[in-house]
């Protein structure tokens, strides 16, 4: 964001506001597809949250009803504390392992990092799907490779399908694996524009590598670190197809997570209205979370 | 490529106390600083190779070998039967042309709107492109995920339900590639444009004749991207499409393992055939990636 702002002033003075014709020609189909697949459908489905709307004929308007509703639900509760738990246990590792990836990947002394580097990627190419199979198939109760290894060392079955936790846990950590390519090339990009010297200078005083890293590195990447935590909070709090391949919510429905739940309600019970209303509550975690990155960063980077 | 092979295999430790043995040179200095970080790179990259590895070692499995004890990485005698079967079970042909369709039209797509949307951002200065700017810095706040029934509803209505059109059209709209034609084109100097226009050249033709051509290496990033994301994709092709002759591969892996026994030689056999389109084109355009100004872009 820092970034950006010096290209934006740093252009002449405009005074080009006589073109119309070609600019609107230009933004012409986005615009169309805007109008239709954003505004269209974000007014309706604000309408629709008021209303027992289910997917066909009329409907009336229920005031505040779904939103009340969703209030006394508890499904929809588990729902959401399920989400917030996995997105408060996938960030973190997430964060701790791309960071250490990428560091290790622009180390100078590292060998094969151009080799290297194609193996944290591939997991970030493959879809949540065949990552949910992949890991379900490892992590299988009476099959999987993870509980073979674990009885080999002389350990007993680890029940990773039939434990709401573990089952969990396993999600947790397939996430971190696949989505350590995307921000590690956050990372890799913002720990490179470190400038060089402040490394020689911190050496010369005699900083190892730890002191280094902290002292250095992890303050000149914070603007990244926050755009990076951003986004794997939203990611994870929209997750679905990977717990669709990988438990299918389970066991039972004790996994189900919030879009999960819009879907089921919007879509397998006809409750348009009241799933509306739920994706409301989302889109709200959702800013809220955008507002307070955004208010921190801004508070860092003053500083 | 001594010094490459020789840490990844040692252990770290006997490695380093090989290395302090040796006379304090240039050659022993450098590899004793190699070993410690190679070998952490090399642990890691072992961690998130080797699922990918079994996974596919196990899919040449016959599938009567998959859960014999004691398990092996290698499969004993290789043999393709778990893709046969998935290939032919299932429309999976038919699913894989689908997606390809999918992932061909709206990268395509995307990449022409973006480009256009881009260029206008950057290169004109209108009241109504700032509102319009906002716009779409607003589909970022509000995911599709947080739309599925209206926007279901809207596509439904406009006559578009159980069609691939129903897939790729919404998909066309990223603000990421919007973003990332619009970094890009701030950093094209605006005499060029001036001088172009002093020339005599007219606005559509100066933003096809010399910007998009210069513009190639965003169009190629963005088609990479894009083409991962459709492919990929599997909430919407769910809820759009309702006839399995138009199903896409995603929802047919997911089909797969939600049966009640999973069949997991066709599930493996069909996982990796999924894969193999995205991961030669990451190996073909793996610098563009790599190094392409995809931070910029991303971050929106």
């Amino acid at each position: 964001m820092t970034k950006r702002a010096p290209d934006v002033s740093a252009s002449p003075p405009r005074r080009r506001s006589k073109y119309t014709l070609a600019p609107l020609v230009l933004i012409a189909a986005n615009a169309v597809l805007f109008a239709l697949f954003f505004l269209w459908p974000a007014v309706i489905g604000l309408v629709y949250s008021f209303t027992n709307y289910t997917g066909v004929g009329a409907f009336q308007f229920v005031g505040l009803d779904n939103y009340q509703h969703l209030f006394g639900d508890s499904t929809f509760f588990d729902a959401l504390s399920r989400t917030l738990l996995y997105t408060v246990l996938f960030v973190p590792l997430n964060f701790v392992f791309s960071l250490l990836v990428a560091n290790v990947l622009v180390s100078k002394h590292a060998k094969g990092v151009s080799v290297a580097r194609v193996f944290f990627f591939i997991p970030w190419l493959l879809s949540p799907i065949v990552v949910g199979v992949l890991w379900r198939w490892l992590f299988g109760e009476n099959f999987g490779l993870v509980n073979y290894l674990i009885e080999k060392v002389g350990g007993s079955a680890v029940p990773w399908q039939s434990n709401a936790d573990l089952s969990l846990i396993v999600v947790v950590v397939a996430a971190s694996w696949a989505w350590t390519g995307f921000s590690m090339l956050l990372f890799i990009a913002a720990i490179k524009n470190v400038p060089t010297s402040y490394y020689e200078a911190a050496a010369l005083d005699g900083a190892g590598p730890w002191r280094q890293f902290f002292s250095i590195t992890l303050p000149s990447i914070a603007p990244t670190s926050f755009i990076v935590i951003l986004l794997n909070t939203i990611h994870g709090m929209k997750e679905y197809p990977l717990f669709a391949s990988l438990n299918n919510g389970g066991p039972g429905t004790s996994n189900n997570l919030l879009v999960q739940y819009i879907y089921q309600t919007g879509f397998k019970a006809g409750q348009i209205g009241y799933a509306s209303a739920a994706s409301f509550v989302l889109m709200l975690i959702l800013m809220a979370v955008a507002i307070i990155q955004l208010m921190v960063n801004r508070r860092v980077e003053n500083r | 490529m001594t010094t490459t092979d020789m840490p990844r295999k040692a252990d770290a430790d006997s490695a380093r106390a090989v290395s302090r043995k040796r006379p304090r040179g240039a050659v022993g200095g450098g590899l004793r600083r190699a070993v410690p970080p190679t070998t952490l790179l090399w642990v890691l990259a072992a961690l998130y190779g080797l699922p990918v590895l079994w996974f596919v070692l196990s899919s040449f499995k016959p599938a009567g070998d998959l859960f014999s004890l004691p398990l092996t990485l290698f499969p004993e005698d290789p043999t393709v039967s778990g893709y046969k079967a998935a290939w032919d079970s299932a429309n999976f042909s038919q699913y894989f042309i689908n997606t390809t369709i999918v992932c061909v039209i709206a990268t395509i797509l995307t990449v022409g709107v973006s480009c256009c949307t881009g260029y206008a951002l950057a290169k004109y200065d209108n009241k109504w492109l700032k509102v319009f700017f906002v716009g779409i810095l607003a589909t970022t706040m509000l995911p599709g995920e947080v739309m599925l029934a209206p926007q279901f509803l809207v596509v439904r209505d406009l006559g578009l339900y159980n069609s691939l059109a129903g897939i790729i059209l919404p998909a066309v709209l990223t603000a990421t590639g919007c973003f990332m034609f619009r970094q890009f084109f701030l950093t094209v100097p605006d005499e060029l444009i001036e001088a172009a226009r002093i020339d005599g050249a007219r606005e559509l033709s100066i933003f096809l004749r010399i910007m998009v051509p210069i513009s190639r290496p965003i169009m190629l990033t963005l088609a990479i991207l894009s083409f991962q994301w459709r492919w990929n994709d599997y909430i919407w092709p769910l809820l759009m499409l309702n006839d399995p002759e138009k199903f896409t591969v995603q929802i047919g892996i997911q089909s797969l393992v939600g049966a009640q026994n999973i069949n997991w030689s066709v599930v493996l056999g069909g996982s990796v055939i999924s894969m193999i389109p995205l991961i030669v084109v990451f190996l073909v355009f793996q610098r563009y990636v790599m190094n392409a100004n995809i931070n910029a872009g991303l971050k929106d």
